[in-house]
């Protein structure tokens, strides 16, 4: 089962990278009022359904693909 | 019998070398820990050296922590046994969770490397004994993420219960309240940004690093006294 795992700084944590691309990005001429940076990981796991699937990756995100004092997470099942 | 202190080598760390001279330098016997290793030497402190373990892949220290040598480090602080971390050393040690907080990248977004000044703020631990109470202490840091982050409730925690070893006299990466070294509550786990390593020799400009490198010196003849 192929899922994806969208990793974003959390609301109020400094994203220097976020900044350099708004930055950027309005010298390019665009309106951008922010711009935050995350990660995407897509994973094909090993399920029999989808709720085995998510609960793997919510153990995943847990131990290792975020960090929750500054990371969030979403998981999406595709 | 010299002092015994491990110094762990990740795939990528590359302060490992100049950790063990320092350390040398200084009157100890360090070991060098490869990170497949499962158990410790006979070691009074351990040092995670700087680098960029494991490419610095996901988050830095990310991967490092699940290396089995660093179970064993787990298994080594909870029964007392010192740590310190440097830079990279101190990543993974947050990330592993046997310090609080986590390293982000710099607010400036480069790579900075130079020397900084900062301010002692505690002198009771076994990584700064050698340090005077309010003494400035220069060191370099080399680092593109050394942004050290803690939330309010953790940062009021770690004020409140004086977890904030070293400060920067000017801030080199947006560190929040100009942590560079912050100490876990049992006192026997300590990261910091600053390579101590890398100053032990006037050659260099600042023996400063000494203080540091030679508290854990200190602290591991000690305890070895103490057991004799």
């Amino acid at each position: 089962m192929k899922v994806s795992v969208l990793v974003r700084p959390k609301p109020g944590i400094l994203d220097p990278q976020g900044e350099a691309v708004e930055n950027s990005l309005r010298h390019l001429g665009f309106s951008v009022e922010a711009a935050r940076v995350g990660r995407l990981v897509d994973l094909e796991v090993e399920a029999t359904n989808e709720a085995e699937a998510r609960q793997q990756v919510e153990k995943m995100c847990a131990e290792l693909l975020a960090n929750p004092l500054i990371e969030s997470y979403e998981i999406e099942l595709q | 019998m010299k002092p015994r202190i491990g110094v762990l080598v990740f795939p990528g760390s590359n302060d490992d070398r100049d950790a063990a001279l320092a350390l040398e330098g200084l009157g100890a016997e360090a070991l060098m820990v490869w990170h497949g290793e499962a158990d410790l030497p006979d070691v009074g402190a351990v040092v995670l050296p700087g680098g960029f373990s494991y490419g610095d892949y996901l988050r830095c220290g990310a991967i490092a922590r699940f290396s089995p040598a660093m179970q064993a480090v787990a298994d080594f602080a909870a029964e007392g046994g010192l740590v310190l971390g440097v830079c990279n050393g101190f990543q993974i040690l947050c990330e592993a969770g046997l310090l609080p907080g986590a390293l982000r990248p710099n607010a400036s977004l480069s790579f900075v490397c130079r020397d900084v000044t900062m301010r002692v703020e505690r002198t009771d631990t076994h990584f700064t004994s050698r340090c005077e109470p309010g003494q400035d202490v220069t060191i370099p840091i080399k680092h593109g993420e050394g942004c050290f982050f803690a939330d309010a409730e953790l940062l009021d925690e770690l004020e409140t219960n004086e977890q904030v070893v070293l400060r920067y006299a000017a801030n080199p990466n947006g560190s929040v309240a100009d942590i560079a070294a912050v100490i876990n509550a049992e006192g026997n786990v300590m990261g910091l940004m600053p390579h101590p390593e890398h100053a032990v020799d006037p050659l260099v400009g600042s023996t400063d690093g000494a203080l540091v490198l030679g508290s854990v010196v200190d602290a591991v003849r000690e305890r070895m006294a103490v057991s004799a």
